[in-house]
């Protein structure tokens, strides 16, 4: 039982980020706390591909002398390009705020609803 | 040079057109480099999906790194398909954007408007090309994002708030995609997705990769609009600008079906979905999806908001064609695929040519219209009978294919729902014909100022019934549509039903 | 914030070694962690930072936003004209082997072109991208600076 909590403590803090972003983002009215519920959310994602890439004693995947086991890099590049992903919606994201701030005159769903029907 | 790189080339094309693009003056240049790549692109897709009609499957590796350790592209019958869709509604829809969006759109965001115009291509056209699933997931986040760009930029402020809940939902559904890809790639260490299929045989049972589906499945079905998840789709159709409703509303959901193809039976092959619930929760979504979505489609004020709650209803159907599992299951759903494509984008152009002559779409402003605007009248009529699916239209072929599934596997109480979803058709459309030529003209102020009750200008006439009559041809002439389908289902691994 | 004699300093100093580090982690990619996203993100937080400090109209007079999305397009193009070379030459798209005499200096040339191009996009979207959010006239709703 403590083997499964601690041998596998990336996945549970895997778990709580996901869930914690994912709270955020369904449950909160304003744009904003969306948003970076969202960006909660994905982050823990790339803790999940980057913590399975480790391999026991492998050292950073880089090629330097008098080391033979390196870590997956295949995660790490793959990651990458998820955050950028991530960077571009956060920046069209926090742009469509500005825009809807500019319309309504306010970011709370609530009262965005209640003026259009809309959110 | 160009046959060695034709799948290529579908991709890099517009990739380099749309930097270009966002270079260009504001003015008609942008437009005329959008449309000129659009066509090159038809035709590219064409002659691509000649090559691989008979079985033939093109593999380009980028890089000169073979799979699987290097990003492949993949072309087998079923991608080509979607790829000649996705470039067709671009060629249709150029031309028409033309009026259109000069109307709805400041001048000083053209050449930028065009320029991410063309990165949706680019993402749309990615998607069907790609053998790689990160590589599906990166060229859906480019797909999407601009798509919401695109959406936002429309003249109502609800557009706004229309982008912003497509966005979240979108992001939502793109990181449970790559969850789901995560936790494949745990169990196989593999991202290629023939390398994937051959991987997973072995270890099926595995509850890892159970998640795996689970997540990758929400994840498509967020994009797909399948109920209950379509809450964004009815928003972002009535307030986009109308081309881009037109272009979103004929491809965007149609290759996230593809993506759902591929993924449930290319990658998890046709064993797998049997010994999980998933066929049977899709034929349990398809139903309710097909009724609640016609029902609620007849109750709407607003003649978009209308065709895009029947969007929801087909794109059911589609979901339920898969739900089958069969050989005629499947065939239904890409044929599906293509047809609604064909008969949602006229129906919306035509709309599109209402709202560029009065400024509205509201069935009470529209009253008699259909006498003014014969040709348009025309097109809705005959567009309206393909979706509830008359014999000699394309949209018959479709519903043909999912009654035989039905039939064949003896599902009633489906078969009995698709007839209620053709029915309730029958309903919302008469509801629109009634008012265009049924109802007394009305010549009250909509508070946009000038209205035209005229016929609308060639430009804007042409690519309608360009679509109109493809409705028609591809209701007679079935033959190179049923060829490409049979090869694609054989190619994804599915059998005949046995009992 | 122009009248915190600190924070001017700082800028002043700050500003070229925060571009060089951008351009060495730019370089490094090859060898090390690095690469064109993060160094495109350096040089643009370089720029922020000193258009935070000193105003944004004395950083929109050295960078122009026009300049900025022709660089953006550039920076596109050259990752895409890499592939296209590549093409040419015969191999497959983005196949570095044929850049150069051999594959090794091939396969060098190409990841640094790739990366340039990257670098050069990236850092002028999120300049844009600043540009965008801090010029816009919003009115204030809470006490003002």
């Amino acid at each position: 039982m403590i083997d499964v909590i601690i041998g596998h403590y990336n996945y549970w803090i895997v778990i709580v980020l996901m869930m914690a972003g994912f709270y955020t983002v369904i449950s909160r009215g304003n744009l904003i706390k969306k948003i970076v519920g969202l960006n909660i959310f994905q982050t823990s994602v790339f803790l999940l591909y980057i913590s399975i890439g480790y391999v026991s004693d492998g050292t950073a995947p880089i090629i330097a002398e008098g080391f033979t086991r390196y870590s997956n890099p295949l995660p790490h590049v793959l990651i990458l390009t998820a955050i950028v992903v991530g960077v571009a919606t956060t920046a069209l994201g926090l742009a469509l705020v500005i825009r809807i701030k500019e319309a309504y005159g306010t970011i709370e769903e609530d009262d965005i609803h209640n003026q259009d029907e809309s959110l | 040079m160009i046959e060695q790189n034709l799948s290529l080339l579908l991709v890099v094309v517009p990739l380099l057109a749309a930097p270009i693009a966002a270079m260009l003056p504001n003015g008609r240049l942008p437009w005329l480099l959008a449309l000129a790549v659009s066509w090159l692109c038809f035709i590219l897709a064409a002659w691509q999906l000649m090559v691989v009609i008979d079985g033939d499957v093109i593999q380009y590796s980028l890089g000169g790194w073979a799979p699987p350790w290097g990003i492949e592209y993949r072309i087998d019958a079923l991608n080509a398909i979607v790829a000649l869709l996705v470039a067709a509604i671009a060629a249709v829809t150029l031309p028409y954007a033309l009026l259109s969006i000069e109307q709805e759109i400041n001048k000083e965001q053209l050449s930028l408007f065009y320029s991410v115009f063309l990165l949706c291509f680019v993402g749309l056209l990615g998607i069907t090309q790609t053998g790689d699933i990160f590589n599906l997931f990166v060229f859906l986040e480019i797909s999407s994002l601009s798509a919401y760009a695109l959406i936002a930029m429309g003249r109502d402020r609800r557009a706004l708030t229309a982008a912003f809940q497509y966005m979240i939902m979108g992001t939502i559904g793109a990181t449970f995609f790559l969850i789901g890809v995560g936790l494949t790639y745990v169990e196989t260490g593999t991202l290629n997705m023939l390398d994937l299929n051959q991987r997973l045989q072995p270890i099926l049972e595995h509850r890892t990769v159970h998640t795996g589906f689970a997540f990758m499945v929400v994840g498509i079905a967020l994009k797909l609009a399948l109920f209950p998840l379509h809450l964004w789709l009815p928003n972002v159709y009535t307030y986009a600008p109308t081309a881009i409703s037109v272009f979103l509303a004929a491809t965007a959901t149609k290759v996230a079906v593809y993506v759902m193809l591929r993924v449930v039976f290319g990658v998890f092959s046709n064993d797998f979905v049997s010994i999980t619930p998933a066929d049977d929760l899709f034929l349990l979504l398809g139903v309710i999806g097909v009724i609640l979505a016609s029902a609620a489609a007849i109750s709407q004020h607003d003649v978009k908001r209308m065709l895009a709650y029947s969007s929801v209803a087909q794109i059911s159907y589609m979901v339920l064609g898969m739900g089958f599992a069969s050989v005629y299951g499947l065939t239904a759903s890409i044929v599906h695929i293509f047809n609604h494509a064909l008969m949602k984008g006229a129906l919306f152009m035509a709309v599109g040519i209402i709202v560029y002559r009065i400024g509205s779409s509201r069935f009470k402003d529209m009253a008699g219209l259909g006498r003014q605007m014969p040709w348009t009248f025309a097109a809705i009529f005959i567009a309206g009978l393909s979706l509830i699916g008359v014999p000699g239209t394309a949209g018959f072929i479709s519903k043909w294919y999912l009654m035989l599934a039905a039939i064949e596997q003896q599902a009633w109480p489906v078969a009995l729902a698709i007839l209620i979803g053709s029915l309730l058709a029958v309903i919302y459309m008469w509801k629109l014909i009634e008012t265009l030529f049924f109802e007394k003209a009305e010549q009250h102020e909509i508070g946009q100022g000038v209205q035209q009750r005229s016929e609308a200008p060639l430009s804007l006439l042409l690519p309608l019934w360009l679509l109109v009559l493809a409705n028609i041809y591809f209701g007679i002439e079935t033959q190179v549509l049923l060829k490409a389908t049979a090869t694609a289902v054989d190619l994804l691994g599915v059998a005949d039903y046995h009992e | 914030m122009k009248h915190n004699l600190i924070l001017r300093l700082i800028a002043k100093y700050l500003f070229p070694i925060i571009a060089l580090f951008a351009f060495y982690v730019q370089f490094h990619g090859d060898y090390g962690p690095g690469g064109g996203f993060q160094a495109g993100v350096i040089l643009s937080v370089g720029f922020i930072f000193y258009a935070m400090v000193f105003g944004l109209k004395t950083v929109e007079q050295a960078v122009p936003m026009s300049l900025l999305r022709v660089l953006a397009s550039m920076g596109v193009l050259i990752y895409g004209g890499t592939g296209v070379a590549s093409m040419l030459m015969g191999g497959n798209f983005l196949d570095y082997d044929l850049l150069s005499q051999d594959p090794v200096s091939g396969q060098h040339l190409g990841i640094l072109l790739v990366e340039a191009g990257v670098g050069i996009t990236v850092s002028s979207v999120t300049l844009m991208i600043f540009y965008a959010f801090a010029g816009r006239d919003m009115p204030a709703d809470g006490e003002g600076q």
